[in-house]
């Protein structure tokens, strides 16, 4: 059985084992330690990036010069891109979730390989470190996008060797999370639990371990020949040299596409926890939201091409592209009818984790539209590098899993923590994110849609209502990340003690005392049936 | 031990793996002589591709490991070369 509510034990949180203070957190491999450890320093480099967003917000509220020169102004969306990207996005939620309620969904002490975990998390700090020091070091700020697209990034002569390096190591920092994962999933789960009584999150982190471990070799491959043909100049992608530019960027969506699918998947992982919970009912369609997360990292993995509409590939190769990225929404609506079903006829408890999983729903689906207007190939021409991508791609991540995380956050905050926050404030501060949310990328929709291209420092007049607004959202979102970031550290502090069953969760996490002990089970509960279980009902087989 | 066991393998059998990898490479620099056009990257991946399988099956003691294992490598060499067909295909067709 698992530690009960009121017996003796030590959380994690107060656990002293060979060392003390601060190194006894930085030497631990402690999933649990671990995962917190990667949750400060995202939510750290979360801060930092949107800064830099919001200074760009500012400088596009009037045409013109506002506050930072052009060259400043590359500099800061390429490093808003890599600090988002790369050290928030792509590891963010199977890193931060997967780490700390991993293990204990699936009934084990720890991951498989802790040390190694230990490493992985040291690689994204050297990783994450060295991105941003690219800022200040050699001949200035990288300006090619986070995309490193040749030939600029071969010719540019700020630091992009150096953001380059950063980047293939936060590479191979996913690559051993993505196999520890793979094996902690293959290897420890408790008796009796299948795959197919494992619950949905753990699928998730399963699917996505498996894009870290296949794509994000070629990523680390291309950057590293990015990096050989400036030093070298060997011609792997200039033409002078009889080399592609085209091939640096099917070698880079090979890996950014389905890197997109490692930053929804555990989104989509932990919203399908949540619905159940606050509709206190099995959550519907188990099976097919379990498939279709397997189902989208393999077709994910065949749609690279569609970012490259425009590049001059074959048309053979844009029909093909083209028909599987309309294939890959097939899977993704499958979940959205599975979640919004889950809630249908539920006892729908509209608490602050479900505000945001429904509002994910809401900007998902939103993102996942619009994103089809991209895959048909005549509207991508129209669309192409403009305001309406960053729109679709913000619908995505930041409406996705940046909702997702928020979610996560609220759900297992009084888990992970042992507190509980304001709820009223939660609620508060869900509106005005979601206000100023949509407030900030809904008019680059439609200005996107007008013309108004990608990555300019300056617009036409034409496009001024729409930027304004848009700042103008920016400034209400941030207000409302800040409102959050408020109310769950004070209540870190401060909060009241929070049960160790808060919301009527069934899963695993829920059966042991909040926050958990050091190994998670003084003894690994035996599983009898698939999860989500609330009593009898006629979804539950 | 049983694992040790049925991984023995003996210096015979490397030997005789690493002359035909060492072969094999010979070819491929050989067949850069002859004009295939298209094929030119087929013909060398193709015997890239006869070159790891020895080196999985024998070195990496893959054919003595469990079918699951077996198909879960071949698995992820045919997801690899559908992503290399694809892409060249691309160039194909451009």
């Amino acid at each position: 059985m698992a530690n009960q509510e009121g017996d003796h034990y030590i959380s994690y949180l107060d656990q002293q084992g060979k060392y003390r203070g601060l190194l006894a957190w930085l030497l631990s491999t402690d999933h649990k330690r671990i995962g917190l450890m990667y949750f400060y320093v995202i939510a750290t480099f979360f801060f930092i990036a949107v800064s830099l967003g919001l200074l760009m917000r500012t400088e596009l509220i009037a045409p013109g010069e506002t506050i930072m020169s052009p060259q400043t102004y590359n500099g800061l969306f390429t490093v808003h891109g890599i600090i988002m990207i790369f050290i928030i996005v792509i590891p963010g939620l199977s890193v931060v979730f997967g780490n700390f309620f991993l293990p204990i969904l699936i009934g084990a002490k720890d991951v498989a390989f802790p040390k190694l975990n230990l490493l992985s998390f040291y690689l994204f700090l050297l990783g994450a470190i060295m991105a941003v020091l690219s800022q200040f070091l050699g001949d200035g700020p990288p300006d090619t996008g986070w995309s490193f697209y040749v030939p600029y990034s071969v010719e540019s002569s700020t630091n992009v060797i150096f953001a380059l390096t950063a980047a293939f190591i936060l590479g191979f920092s996913s690559i051993l999370t993505g196999i520890n994962f793979i094996v902690t999933i293959h290897r420890m789960r408790a008796p009796g639990m299948t795959f197919m009584r494992m619950p949905l999150f753990p699928w998730s982190i399963y699917a996505t371990a498996w894009i870290q471990v296949l794509a994000t070799p070629i990523i680390g491959i291309t950057l590293l020949m990015v990096v050989a043909e400036r030093a070298f100049s060997i011609g792997f992608f200039d033409p002078a040299l009889g080399g592609d530019p085209i091939l640096f960027q099917h070698l880079f969506w090979i890996y950014s596409h389905p890197a997109v699918y490692i930053m929804i998947l555990p989104a989509m992982g932990v919203v399908t926890e949540i619905f159940p919970t606050f509709s206190q009912k099995p959550v519907f369609g188990y099976t097919a939201i379990a498939i279709s997360s397997l189902t989208i990292a393999f077709i994910g993995y065949f749609v690279w091409g569609h970012h490259m509409f425009t590049s001059g590939t074959s048309y053979f190769s844009r029909l093909f592209f083209s028909l599987l990225t309309f294939l890959v929404a097939v899977p993704s609506a499958i979940k959205v009818f599975n979640w919004v079903a889950t809630m249908y006829g539920g006892s729908i408890d509209l608490k602050p984790p479900l505000l945001y999983a429904v509002g994910f729903i809401f900007l998902f689906m939103i993102g996942g539209l619009t994103g089809l207007i991209q895959g048909a190939l005549a509207t991508n021409i129209q669309v192409h590098d403009t305001a309406f991508v960053v729109a679709h791609f913000h619908y995505i991540i930041f409406g996705g899993m940046g909702f997702a995380a928020f979610a996560g956050i609220h759900y297992w905050y009084p888990k992970m923590f042992g507190k509980m926050y304001n709820i009223r404030f939660a609620n508060i501060a869900w509106v005005v994110i979601f206000t100023g949310f949509n407030l900030f990328y809904f008019p680059q929709l439609v200005i996107g849609m007008q013309g108004m291209p990608r990555r300019y420092f300056d617009y036409l007049p034409q496009f001024k209502t729409g930027q304004v607004l848009s700042t103008i959202g920016s400034y209400i979102l941030v207000t409302g990340l800040l409102m959050m970031l408020i109310n769950l550290l004070a209540t870190r502090k401060k909060g009241k003690t929070a049960p160790a069953n808060p919301w009527k969760g069934v899963t695993l996490e829920w059966q042991i005392p909040s926050p958990p002990p050091l190994e998670n089970f003084d003894i690994i509960p035996e599983i009898k049936r698939r999860p989500y279980f609330f009593g009898e009902s006629k979804n539950e087989k | 031990m049983k694992n040790q066991e049925t991984h023995s393998t003996g210096y015979l059998t490397y030997a005789i793996v690493l002359i035909g990898l060492l072969a094999l490479t010979t070819l491929s620099v050989a067949v850069t002589g002859i004009h295939l056009g298209a094929f030119t990257v087929a013909l060398a991946l193709l015997i890239a591709s006869i070159k790891v399988a020895f080196v999985l099956a024998v070195f990496m003691h893959l054919r003595s490991e469990n079918l699951f294992l077996k198909l879960a490598v071949a698995g992820v060499f045919v997801l690899f070369a559908l992503v290399i067909i694809i892409t060249f295909f691309d160039y194909l067709f451009r």
